[in-house]
C-alpha cells in the first residue's frame, strides 16, 4: 500500500502537521479532512483582532491556500470523518467518501460547551468557536445594542473588551464568585473585574444563567436562577470546551480526559496518531498527564507527531503558556498554577495596569501571569522549564532586574 | 507591493512581494520562508519572529514600542539590531530591504 498520511481536522494542529511532514521529508501523500469550510486558520484572533474587524479571513489563515498546492496536500473542507475502520485502515466521510490511509492523524479540536438551556435556540444567542460564529456576532456589532456574555474566562472577557470598545453596552454573568476563577489567582482576578468596570463593562458574579427569553425567536433577555433579568440583543456564550474524541471512543482507541497519546502522540493503535486540544499526553516536565487547550501545545505536538510518523522520536516536552489580549492589557502566562501554595505580587495590581504574579509550590516557581509584564513572561519561560526554586522576597523586589533572577535560584 | 529579501541562518536568500499594510511576520510565512516561527500569529507574546535588520534600514523602520523591545531582551538568539517581525508594517519605504533569521527561534 502506498504511502498516505490522512489528517482529520483542520485546526492548528493539521494545519502544522502537514507542514512539519514535508519539512521532514515525507514525500507520500497527505489528505486534510476539515468539516469547516475553511483551510486551517489561527483560533485566537477570532475573539481579538477579527472579531474586532480589524483583519480579515486572509490574515487569519495559518497558511495561504497556495501552500497546500504547493506542498501537494489534499484538502477537503467542509467534509466530516463519520468513522474510522482499523482494520482495514479506512476513514468514512460524510460525502460517501472511503479513504485509506497508512498512517492516521487525529487534530479533532474541540467544540464549545453548550448551555441547553430554555430559549438557547433563539436568534441571537451565539457561541465563539469558529469564523461563522464571528460572522454571526458582528452582525450585531454593527447595530450597537446590548450584549450578555454568559462566562467570566478568556473567550468571554475578550469578547466583552472588543464589544465594549464597538460602543455596545455589556454585562458579564459568570456563575463562579470571581472571573477566570478557573486559571487564576483572586489577585489577577479582582484587577480584571476593575479593568473591565474602568472599561465600562458591568460584571456580574455568582451569576447562574437559567434561561433566554425572545420575542418573535429573537432574543430579548437573559433570566437568571434568582430571578433576575437582563435585556439583551444578543448574548456569547463561553463556557468552555470539549475535546472531540468521539470518533476514537468508536473506534475503540485509547481515551482518558481526551485521546491517549505518548510523548510522541502515538495513540493505542501504532498507525494512528493525535495532536492538540484533543489528546490527553504526558509532560515530563511537568510530571503528569494532561489535557491543553492551547496553540502553543496544538503546534508543538503536531511536530512531534510529524516527525514520529517519519520514524524520527522527538517527544514533547514543553511548559506551557497562554496568552489573552483584552483592551490594552496582554496576558502572558506561562505553566500551570493548579495546585500552588504561594502567590507571589510584583508590581501593583490595585493601581495601573501592568504586574506580575508567580506561583509557588513548596518554593518552587510553577507559573507565572505577566499583564504587560513581558520581563516576567521571558524570563519565567525560562525559570520554570528549570524547575528552580527563588525566594519570594526577590521575586517581589521590583529592584532586582528579572534578568539577575536567576541568580537567586536555588 | 513591497520586494522584501528574507536571508536564512545558512544563507539561503528568499525575496518575496509582501503586500502593504500587511506585517513583515505575514510576509514571511505567507511566501514559505523558513525559520520564521510566528508561534503566536503576530500577537507580539512569543517572540519567534526575530530578524536582524542591517543598519541602514534600521532607520527606516518603526520604532520599537515597549513590548517588543523588552521580548527581545530576553531572547537566546537577540542582538542590537534585532525585530521582531510581526511589529513591522510593510510599506513603500521598505522597498529592496534585506533582513536575517537567526539558526532558531526557540
Amino acid at each position: 500500500m502506498s504511502d498516505h498520511v490522512v489528517i482529520v481536522g483542520a485546526g492548528h494542529a493539521a494545519g502544522q502537521a502537514a507542514a512539519s511532514l514535508r519539512q521532514e521529508g515525507y514525500e507520500g501523500a497527505i489528505t486534510m479532512i476539515g468539516n469547516e469550510p475553511y483551510i486551517p486558520y489561527q483560533r485566537p484572533p477570532l475573539s481579538k483582532k477579527f472579531l474586532a474587524g480589524e483583519i480579515g479571513i486572509d490574515r487569519v489563515y495559518f497558511k495561504p491556500p497556495e501552500f497546500y498546492e504547493k506542498e501537494n496536500i489534499t484538502v477537503k473542507l467542509g467534509t466530516r470523518v463519520t468513522e474510522i475502520d482499523r482494520k482495514t485502515k479506512t476513514v468514512h466521510t460524510d460525502q460517501g467518501e472511503t479513504l485509506t490511509y497508512s498512517k492516521l492523524l487525529l487534530t479533532t479540536g474541540s467544540r464549545v460547551r453548550e448551555l441547553n438551556l430554555p430559549g438557547f435556540d433563539l436568534e441571537g444567542v451565539f457561541y465563539l468557536r469558529n469564523v461563522g460564529d464571528v460572522e454571526g456576532i458582528q452582525s450585531y456589532f454593527n447595530k450597537g445594542g446590548k450584549c450578555v456574555i454568559v462566562g467570566g474566562g478568556y473567550i468571554g472577557l475578550e469578547v466583552a473588551a472588543v464589544a465594549a470598545k464597538h460602543g455596545i453596552d455589556v454585562t458579564v454573568l459568570e456563575m463562579a464568585p470571581m472571573v477566570m476563577a478557573r486559571v487564576v489567582d483572586p489577585i489577577v482576578s479582582r484587577f480584571y473585574e476593575r479593568v473591565h468596570k474602568e472599561e465600562g463593562v458591568k460584571i456580574l458574579t455568582g451569576a447562574a444563567v437559567s434561561g433566554f427569553e425572545g420575542k418573535n425567536g429573537q432574543l430579548t433577555k437573559v433570566t437568571c436562577a434568582d430571578g433576575t433579568a437582563h435585556e439583551a440583543d444578543f448574548v456569547v456564550v463561553g463556557v468552555g470546551i470539549l475535546p472531540n474524541v468521539e470518533l476514537a471512543v468508536e473506534a475503540n482507541l485509547e481515551v482518558e480526559n481526551g485521546i491517549a497519546v505518548d510523548e510522541c502522540c502515538r495513540t493505542s493503535d501504532p498507525d494512528i496518531y493525535a495532536a492538540g486540544d484533543c489528546t490527553n499526553h504526558p509532560n515530563p516536565l511537568l510530571g503528569e498527564r494532561l489535557r491543553l487547550e492551547s496553540v502553543h501545545n496544538a503546534l508543538e505536538q503536531a511536530k512531534t507527531a510529524a516527525a514520529a510518523i517519519c520514524g524520527k522520536e522527538k517527544p514533547y516536552a514543553q511548559i506551557p503558556w497562554f496568552w489573552s489580549d483584552q483592551y490594552d492589557l496582554k496576558l502572558q502566562i506561562v505553566g500551570l498554577s493548579a495546585g500552588y501554595d504561594q502567590a507571589v505580587v510584583r508590581g501593583n495590581p490595585d493601581e495601573g495596569r501592568s504586574f506580575a504574579v508567580f506561583y509557588l509550590k513548596e518554593g518552587r516557581l510553577i507559573a507565572v501571569d505577566a499583564i504587560n509584564r513581558a520581563p516576567e513572561f521571558m524570563m519565567s519561560k525560562q525559570l520554570i522549564a528549570k524547575g528552580v526554586s527563588i525566594p519570594a522576597e526577590k521575586l517581589r523586589d521590583e529592584n532586582i532586574n528579572m534578568k539577575e533572577m536567576a541568580a537567586f535560584a536555588i | 507591493m513591497t520586494k522584501v529579501v528574507f536571508i536564512e541562518h545558512d544563507g539561503t536568500e528568499h525575496e518575496v512581494d509582501a503586500e502593504n499594510g500587511t506585517n513583515l511576520m505575514e510576509a514571511a510565512t505567507k511566501h514559505l520562508v523558513p525559520g520564521i516561527d510566528a508561534d503566536c500569529g503576530g500577537a507580539c507574546a512569543c517572540a519567534t519572529c526575530m530578524i536582524y535588520v542591517p543598519e541602514e534600514w534600521a532607520a527606516k523602520l518603526p520604532a520599537k514600542e515597549d513590548m517588543e523591545e523588552t521580548m527581545l531582551d530576553f531572547c537566546d538568539h537577540s542582538k542590537e539590531n534585532s525585530r521582531l517581525a510581526c511589529q513591522i508594517e510593510v510599506t513603500d519605504a521598505l522597498e529592496g530591504i534585506r533582513v536575517s533569521m537567526p539558526a532558531s527561534q526557540h
